[in-house]
């Protein structure tokens, strides 16, 4: 804070931070501030200023095959890699932070390489190695590779809430006379619940917005709604992008205050003051 | 636990077992079950993701079409003293191999692979085979210098046996513009010929270059949040965090409408009188630049500004209270602390701008396309599988090198880190 005593360098030290901040956040949010707008452009051009308002460019991509198909192989391959990742990744997590063994950093590096390699040299390497197995070009591919993508993920954050979590519950469920299943059920997976979810977003974020491992595995037929619009985008951009990507921006509003009310009550059940 | 401690050992069960020893069982067979869960994500990451890449790794020292296409051959030339000519049983071999592939696509896979080798085997192959098959009973070693007197050097024949390695490093060489000469030494391509150093140097460069702005950008946002009471740092964080979750495609999308030739940032530039015409922002490197970036920011302002939110401002007060002017206290005492954050964050957006595909590919010009673009522009436009490999075994060791790095340095992978595109 400025204090009524500053130099006046640190006046202007002080204005020139905000400048330069405010200046980086008009930067960051400018292109989704503009390009929302444009959806409703009455005419055809995905330019400034607008000749008038219209609801055209929605219609349109409702009523376009290919934008629909995209649509719903969105809604087919995102949801089923999520539930995919999730399941395996909850499971490997709980089993990494509750056991140790020679190699076991090893194991969680690979386990969390999908994250670091390239995405291109894991869309080639797929490609190559599921086209004799005919899984290049099917939904079943694609959500296997979907799922790769998504599981560092919910590995880091299910881990990251373990942390938390005491172990001792798990003994005392059992010596109550649980089973393993009633215990995982009742007592764990309640707790790591915001784990799981929150890192079943990250990899929904990821399968919704994956390219291009769906550019070298999908055929037509499956192709994802990023992948139709890189086509849109390379080879006939128009209004109906802004509002495939307004769609969109809504969708990822929504998954961030998700998370954020995931994290205030996190830290509400660990005791931190609200903020 | 204690090594012998007869009070603990006397504590038996029914069945005269040491109670300690049924607590080892009890224990060991705990970790097992929990080892177990790792065990189906384990298999899967193994059999869908690591199994492949590492295929597409061998790829690129693989050596198949002699092998594959002139099996006998290379096996009759073990025998070959490497001196004079091979005898009659190899010529026949050959020259029945060379007349089975006649026609058919193996025929154009030996050519090629033996030009590679030495740049005018191409036109001798395809030469001698459409000269094929030689009358019945025919000495092959006496009819196959007859067509060209090329078969009665040792150096073809050495030259097919070299070919015919199991493996080569052809593929791995070229990818950093090196080359062997016929003597098998390894040597620089000429200039004309080389273009992945080129490329990876690019690479390295525009990586480089988001990096830095990525923490010029980055470096005062982390600071003011940091420091701005949390109602006010929260809402910065939103607008930090929106971009961040918006599709990658979209935001693409976005930069083209705010740079292209009448959109806003040249209307802006115009109104200003800074330029007459509109200055050309797009399919070039300032596009690139500014889409990469405005991706990438959140990843260093994040790490920093967790770091920043840990550093007591009781040592910059201490600085200034012992007379410290508040710049230099700045950079003695609040700077060094967030040297971690700087490192994490900017090591990150390298590793993450390296692999770059789609921006590059929809905003770039030809001079922007990044190593990830050849690896593609191999797999799916010419079909050279060898080439794609080694490109990517250069990149991925680059890539893992750098996250070794950053992995050691700046602890576990956090999480909210998305993949890099």
């Amino acid at each position: 804070m400025l204090q009524p005593y500053a130099s006046p360098l640190e006046r202007a030290g002080h204005y020139a931070l905000r400048t330069v901040v405010a200046l980086t956040l008009l930067f960051l949010v400018l292109p989704i501030l503009v390009i929302v707008p444009l959806s409703f452009n009455a005419d055809s051009f995905l330019m400034y200023p607008m000749s008038g308002l219209s609801l055209r460019w929605y219609e349109e991509i409702f009523a376009s095959p290919a934008w629909r198909q995209a649509l719903m192989n969105s809604i087919i391959v995102s949801p089923l890699a999520t539930v995919l990742a999730m399941v395996l990744g909850t499971l490997a997590a709980i089993g990494l932070v509750r056991t140790d063994f020679p190699g076991k950093a090893l194991l969680t590096a690979v386990l969390i390489s999908p994250m670091v390699v390239p995405v291109v040299i894991v869309g080639v390497a797929m490609y190559i190695f599921f086209a004799p197995l005919g899984l290049t070009g099917s939904y079943t591919g694609l959500v296997i590779a979907h799922a790769v993508l998504g599981v560092p993920f919910v590995i880091t954050t299910v881990a990251a809430t373990l942390q938390g979590f005491d172990f001792n519950l798990v003994r005392a469920a059992g010596s109550l006379g649980a089973g393993p299943l009633t215990t995982f059920f009742r007592v764990t997976l309640p707790q790591v619940a915001p784990g799981v979810i929150a890192g079943g977003l990250f990899a929904f974020a990821t399968s919704f917005d994956e390219v291009v491992v769906t550019l070298f595995l999908a055929s037509p037929e499956q192709a994802t709604l990023p992948r139709q619009m890189f086509a849109g985008i390379r080879e006939n951009i128009s209004p109906a992008i802004a509002a495939v990507a307004t769609i969109l921006i809504i969708l990822s509003t929504l998954m961030l205050l998700v998370l954020e009310a995931l994290r205030r009550r996190n830290e509400r059940l660990r005791g931190i003051k609200p903020t | 636990m204690t090594a012998a401690n007869p009070t603990l050992d006397a504590l038996r069960d029914d069945g005269g077992v040491p109670l300690r020893t049924r607590l080892r069982r009890a224990e060991r067979s705990r970790k097992l079950r929990y080892a177990a869960l790792i065990l189906p994500l384990a298999l899967f990451v193994l059999v869908v993701f690591v199994w492949p890449i590492a295929s597409l790794l061998a790829r690129s020292v693989d050596n198949p079409e002699l092998r594959d296409n002139l099996p006998l051959t290379l096996a009759a030339l073990e025998r070959w003293p490497d001196e004079g000519l091979p005898d009659a049983a190899v010529f026949d071999t050959f020259a029945r191999e060379l007349e089975a592939a006649r026609g058919s696509p193996a025929i154009a896979a030996i050519a090629r692979r033996l030009n590679r080798e030495h740049t005018g085997l191409r036109s001798l192959v395809m030469k001698t085979a459409r000269k094929l098959p030689l009358a019945d009973g025919a000495d092959a070693r006496a009819e196959l210098p007859a067509i060209d007197a090329q078969w009665g050097e040792t150096e073809t024949w050495r030259t097919i046996r070299r070919a015919g390695s199991p493996l080569t490093a052809f593929y791995l060489l070229s990818a950093v513009d090196l080359t062997t000469d016929a003597s098998g030494d390894i040597v620089s391509l000429p200039d004309g010929e080389a273009i992945y150093l080129d490329v990876l140097v690019r690479t390295l460069v525009m990586s480089l270059v988001v990096t830095a702005l990525c923490l010029l950008l980055g470096f005062p946002l982390a600071y003011l949040m940091a420091t701005l009471p949390v109602r006010q740092s929260n809402l910065l964080m939103i607008l930090v965090l929106l971009p961040f979750w918006t599709s990658v495609l979209v935001r693409v999308a976005a930069w083209i409408v705010l740079l292209q030739n009448g959109g806003l940032v040249n209307q802006a530039l115009m109104a200003l009188g800074l330029t007459d015409a509109p200055v050309q922002l797009l399919f070039n490197s300032i596009g690139v630049y500014v889409a990469m970036t405005h991706i990438l920011l959140p990843f260093v302002v994040l790490p920093l500004y967790s770091v920043m939110k840990g550093i007591s401002p009781a040592y910059m007060r201490a600085a200034v209270s012992l007379g410290c002017p508040p710049w230099r206290s700045f950079w003695k005492v609040y700077f060094p602390q967030t040297l971690p954050g700087i490192g994490a964050g900017a090591l990150l957006v390298f590793i993450m701008s390296m692999g770059y595909y789609i921006t590059p590919a929809l905003l770039g010009g030809p001079q922007e396309q990044m190593i990830s673009y050849f690896i593609a522009f191999y797999t799916n436009q010419t079909i050279n599988w060898g080439m794609a490999a080694a490109l990517s075994a250069v990149l991925l060791a680059a890539t893992l090198v750098l996250y070794m790095f950053y992995s050691r340095y700046f602890g576990p992978t956090r999480t909210g880190q998305l993949q890099p595109r």
